[in-house]
């Protein structure tokens, strides 16, 4: 390891020795009662490693003979990875504490999932990428099953796990595939033998199977079963956690592994990505409608949201993986203002989840209620709110890149989409009466729902330049 | 002040933030304040709107008061107006102090009521003013959201139904639009509203799934935006969202929804749908006739079977809303004067109309024609101002709704002679149904127990009437002062639509 590549990877350096770290003081020390600490500190790092990352150095750069790449793409999605779960662990807080769920392991697993994030998007190598998501999906595995009293959580996380396990085969199978034709297990070195012509079938065999195993990951439909299960069954804060952080993870680790090592057949990949997308779009948007979990709901909606992100990949253009990105970050944006909302909801102490707790909300809190009322509509892109736009820009790039069909078929399932989220204002302004729930909220719960109901609204007047930025990164990747 | 526009656009928006994150609490001393604020941001917005109007050049007809800025997605932030949008302009901003005064007297959630109507103002505006195509989109559907909840939380009984009825009409009619602006936008590659109308969508016969289409994208195109605006408008067969959402909505509600709202499907057709699309709108004019014509007698006829005298009023706005289509696709001068003449002077009067449905229902809380009878003798003032307006629905001469029906009804008859006395015998039909609601509103005697102790309008009700009496008379014996304006930018539009047809054509008008 040489000076520079210990440079390029500080911040994932930094991160995983800090969990290391905490891992030993909580053990060693006061066990739980160190978990508030520790949550903090780890937020703190986090997002100064996103400031480190957002402010250090332009460029790409290299680093272990290429298994690892540092460019402006990769530092976008670090950014948007670090802050969101940031926020998600500090809006956890208070909710788990006041359930005995606040474990010292929480924080230092979510920060090593973290980790293993950074790396999927740094990946320059079948080997790193493998590394990466299996990081990643360990600790997410261990903490759906947080609350290990309660059966459904440990469903969720051996449900997670066995589903999580088989597309990890199927990923390695593919990259086995991939090995044996190309000769190389290098996104470069594959790039170059694609690029040589006389593409063998077995690479594209291996591709498909690459692409089927991280469509589980960002749970495009079909490959979405255990999708609704363990968002429901998991801990609402978890439940957070794997809506925002590891969806833009694999999202950006696709674009990556297929501009970097595919990038010369856009043709075949854009194809698997139309289909994919199309059938999560409508999937998500038809299933929902009879939800009556509201944490399902969003299981179905996060599916939706994958199709249209998936929309901007298939367009095969830099276009494309522009709005993907902007897509990505306001769908994170939008989820965190939403769970936010969803810890809060109880009754009596005890969490609900049903959508008929939400009768007649209004009546009793208009603030938050309008806050609700704002995000519904940006999730179901209405406009000015800031979902729009990232629909739109999906669309214009579908569109320009000549693919009329999925942008008709996007427009299409974003009203059947729009039928659900209209509900959920339904219920709160208009329903029937009940006895409602209490949503009792802490500081950071109550900042993050305001906050994001203000960035939807406030966004319209230019994206909070979010443009250039994933321009640049769309740049870096699509060459 | 080059951004005026913007100005008048987002001051209403600025004050319901004012009003949003400063007002607290929910008591009278509150609720009074959030009624002045909200008076003083929509008259203060009428007032600057003025200075657009005095500075406005009706002999120029490109866009004036043009602002653009850099926005997202390659796309821009343009706002301007020509002789067709800026009377537009004008008649939102002189309504909406008189909607702000009209719920004076409203008690529940008064500061978020407020809030509405004031976002509604700024989105409204907008639609008038974007030249942005996506811009205009976003103006055009954000304002289903303060209306449909001004419907659901402040509505009557069945307000729900209505409100979802209200929504889903017009958003599916809005998605099938804005597949259309993607179309063109690929068309032609850009958005902005100025070059698209400079730009000539292909009209070659194409074949879609073994049909022919004839005038080819531009039928498509026109068909989708058609979908929407009509939803808008209403036309019939889908004006059956309009009586529901303005008998479950407020007295304020219902005045915006028919004086402003209904207006931006006519805007739509004259902005886009002619101008864009001029050989789609002339193959396709006989079924907007046709569709007019039918909404004129049929929608009549089911005013005169009313028993609600809001849905009455309703009715009646659909066949008024006849007379504009007709008139704009008639594509003649008189035609397309006289729709944007119906549509500010209906803006007027059905705002009126509800207002004056709206002081009675305050006093005896029905709105059932059945229950009233012989208030005359009760209340003079009343039955004089319900008498004036009742007359100018009617298009008694000297009122501005007078010269809106001639014009149009000039227009169309000389493209389609037999439209003409169709919808001739809907000024007939429509005298039928306005008298008869007076006579048994307003005349005979005084029979009923309940209307003995009803009292007579209060200053702050004449006060609302006035401006909209003076209107109605001044624009019905002095037309020239819309004519004038509008004349020029609809010449202008006129001309690009004749030179747009198709040769062959333009040789048969001439013989004609």
């Amino acid at each position: 390891m040489t000076p520079a590549d210990f440079n390029t990877v500080l911040p994932e350096f930094v991160l995983a020795i800090y969990a290391m770290a905490a891992l030993m003081f909580g053990v060693y020390t006061t066990k739980d009662k160190a978990a508030p600490l520790i949550v903090m500190a780890t937020s703190a790092l986090m997002l100064a490693l996103a400031v480190y990352i957002g402010v250090g150095g332009a460029g790409a750069r290299q680093a272990f003979g290429g298994m690892f790449i540092d460019d402006p793409f990769s530092r976008f999605a670090k950014i948007v990875i670090l802050v969101s779960a940031a926020a998600v662990m500090l809006m956890s807080q208070d909710y788990m504490a006041r359930r005995d769920l606040l474990r010292f392991e929480f924080p230092i697993l979510v920060a090593l999932a973290t980790v293993g994030m950074m790396m999927m998007v740094s990946a320059g190598n079948l080997m790193s990428l493998y590394m990466g998501l299996e990081l990643q999906s360990l600790s997410l595995y261990v903490i759906a099953a947080l609350r290990r009293d309660s059966p459904k959580s440990t469903e969720a996380g051996l449900k997670y796990f066995v589903l999580g396990a088989l597309s990890s085969g199927m990923l390695l199978y593919g990259a086995s595939l991939v090995y044996g034709y190309a000769g190389t297990t290098d996104f470069a070195g594959i790039l170059s033998t694609v690029q040589a012509g006389e593409m063998p079938l077995g690479l594209l065999f291996g591709l498909v199977f690459l692409l089927s195993a991280l469509a589980f990951k960002i749970s495009a439909a079909p490959f979405h079963m255990w999708t609704p299960d363990v968002y429901e069954g998991s801990p609402t804060p978890v439940t957070a956690f794997f809506a925002t952080a590891p969806k833009v993870a694999a999202m950006c680790l696709i674009a990556r592994l297929i501009y970097d090592a595919f990038g010369a057949i856009p043709g075949d990949w854009g194809q698997v990505l139309a289909v994919l997308s199309v059938i999560s779009m409508f999937l998500g948007a038809v299933a929902a409608i009879g939800q009556k979990d509201i944490k399902r709901l969003m299981a179905y909606s996060s599916i939706a949201h994958m199709g249209f992100a998936l929309m901007g990949l298939a367009a095969g253009t830099a276009q494309g993986v522009q709005a993907m990105m902007i897509y990505m970050a306001i769908y994170v944006t939008m989820n965190i203002g939403t769970f936010a909302f969803i810890l809060g909801m109880e009754r009596d102490g005890r969490p609900v989840s049903d959508l008929d707790a939400l009768h007649q909300y209004a009546k009793k809190e208009p603030g938050k209620a309008l806050a609700v009322l704002i995000l519904m509509f940006s999730l179901a892109g209405v406009p000015p709110m800031l979902g729009f736009f990232g629909k739109f820009g999906v669309l214009q790039a579908a569109v320009d890149a000549d693919m009329t069909w999925l942008a008709l078929a996007g427009a299409v399932a974003s009203v059947i989409g729009a039928y659900y989220y209209l509900r959920i204002v339904f219920f709160m302004y208009f329903g029937r009466e009940n006895d409602g729930i209490d949503t009792r909220m802490s500081v950071p719960q109550w900042v993050m729902l305001m906050g994001v109901a203000t960035i939807m609204l406030v966004g319209v007047v230019n994206l909070f330049g979010i443009e250039p930025v994933a321009a640049m990164a769309a740049e870096a990747l699509v060459r | 002040m080059d951004n005026l526009l913007s100005i008048i656009t987002f001051i209403p928006a600025v004050a319901a933030l004012v009003l949003g994150l400063f007002l607290r609490g929910d008591d009278l001393a509150a609720q009074r304040n959030a009624k002045w604020a909200a008076l003083f941001a929509t008259t203060a917005t009428f007032v600057l709107s003025l200075f657009i109007l005095f500075r406005f050049d009706p002999a120029n007809t490109e866009f004036q008061f043009v602002e653009t800025g850099e926005w997202i997605f390659g796309l821009q932030y343009k706002m301007g107006v020509d002789g067709i949008s800026v009377l537009f302009v004008m008649l939102t901003t002189f309504l909406m102090p008189i909607v702000i005064l009209s719920c004076w007297e409203v008690t529940t959630r008064v500061k978020e009521y407020m809030i509405a109507f004031l976002m509604l103002e700024t989105l409204m505006l907008g639609v008038f003013c974007a030249l942005d195509l996506v811009l205009f989109y976003l103006f055009f559907e954000a304002g289903l959201i303060p209306m449909f909840l001004i419907i659901g939380i402040w509505g009557g009984k069945e307000r729900i139904y209505a409100a979802f009825k209200f929504f889903l009409y017009t958003f599916l009619g809005s998605v099938l639009m804005l597949v259309a602006m993607i179309a063109m936008y690929m068309q032609a590659g850009t958005t902005d509203i100025e070059a698209l109308l400079a730009h000539n969508f292909a009209s070659d016969t194409i074949a879609v799934a073994g049909f022919h289409i004839i005038g080819g994208v531009q039928t498509l195109l026109w068909l989708a935006f058609f979908a929407s605006f009509a939803v808008k408008m209403p036309m019939w067969p889908v004006h059956t969202w309009l009586p529901d959402a303005h008998v479950q909505a407020p007295t304020a509600g219902s005045v915006v929804l028919a004086a402003i709202l209904l207006k931006m499907g006519g805007y739509g057709f004259l902005r886009f749908s002619l101008p864009m699309f001029p050989v789609a709108s002339d193959l396709l004019a006989p079924l907007v006739f046709w569709m007019s014509a039918i909404a004129i007698v049929y929608t009549s006829l089911v005013a005169l079977a009313q028993s609600d005298m809001k849905k009455l009023i309703a009715y009646s706005s659909v066949a008024h809303m006849g007379y504009v289509t007709m008139g704009i696709f008639a594509a003649n001068q008189q035609g397309i004067d006289g729709a944007i003449f119906q549509m500010i002077s209906h803006g007027f009067i059905s705002g009126a109309l509800f207002l004056c449905v709206g002081v009675i229902y305050d006093r005896m809380h029905t709105r059932e024609i059945d229950a009233y009878g012989g208030l005359v003798n009760r209340m003079p003032a009343y039955a004089l101002i319900f008498m004036f307006f009742t007359m100018a629905n009617v298009g008694l001469p000297g009122t501005s709704g007078f010269v809106g029906e001639f014009l149009t009804l000039m227009g169309i008859f000389q493209v389609n002679t037999w439209v003409a006395a169709v919808a001739t015998s809907g000024v007939i039909l429509s005298a039928a149904y306005a008298l008869w609601l007076y006579r048994r509103v307003v005349m005979g005697d005084l029979i009923k127990e309940a209307l003995k102790t009803i009292t007579d309008m209060t200053r702050r009700e004449k006060a609302i009437m006035a401006p909209l009496v003076v209107m109605t008379l001044l624009l019905g014996v002095y037309p020239s002062l819309v004519t004038d304006i509008i004349g020029p930018s609809v010449g202008a539009l006129i001309d690009n639509y004749q030179a747009a047809l198709p040769v062959a054509d333009a040789t048969q008008i001439a013989q004609n």
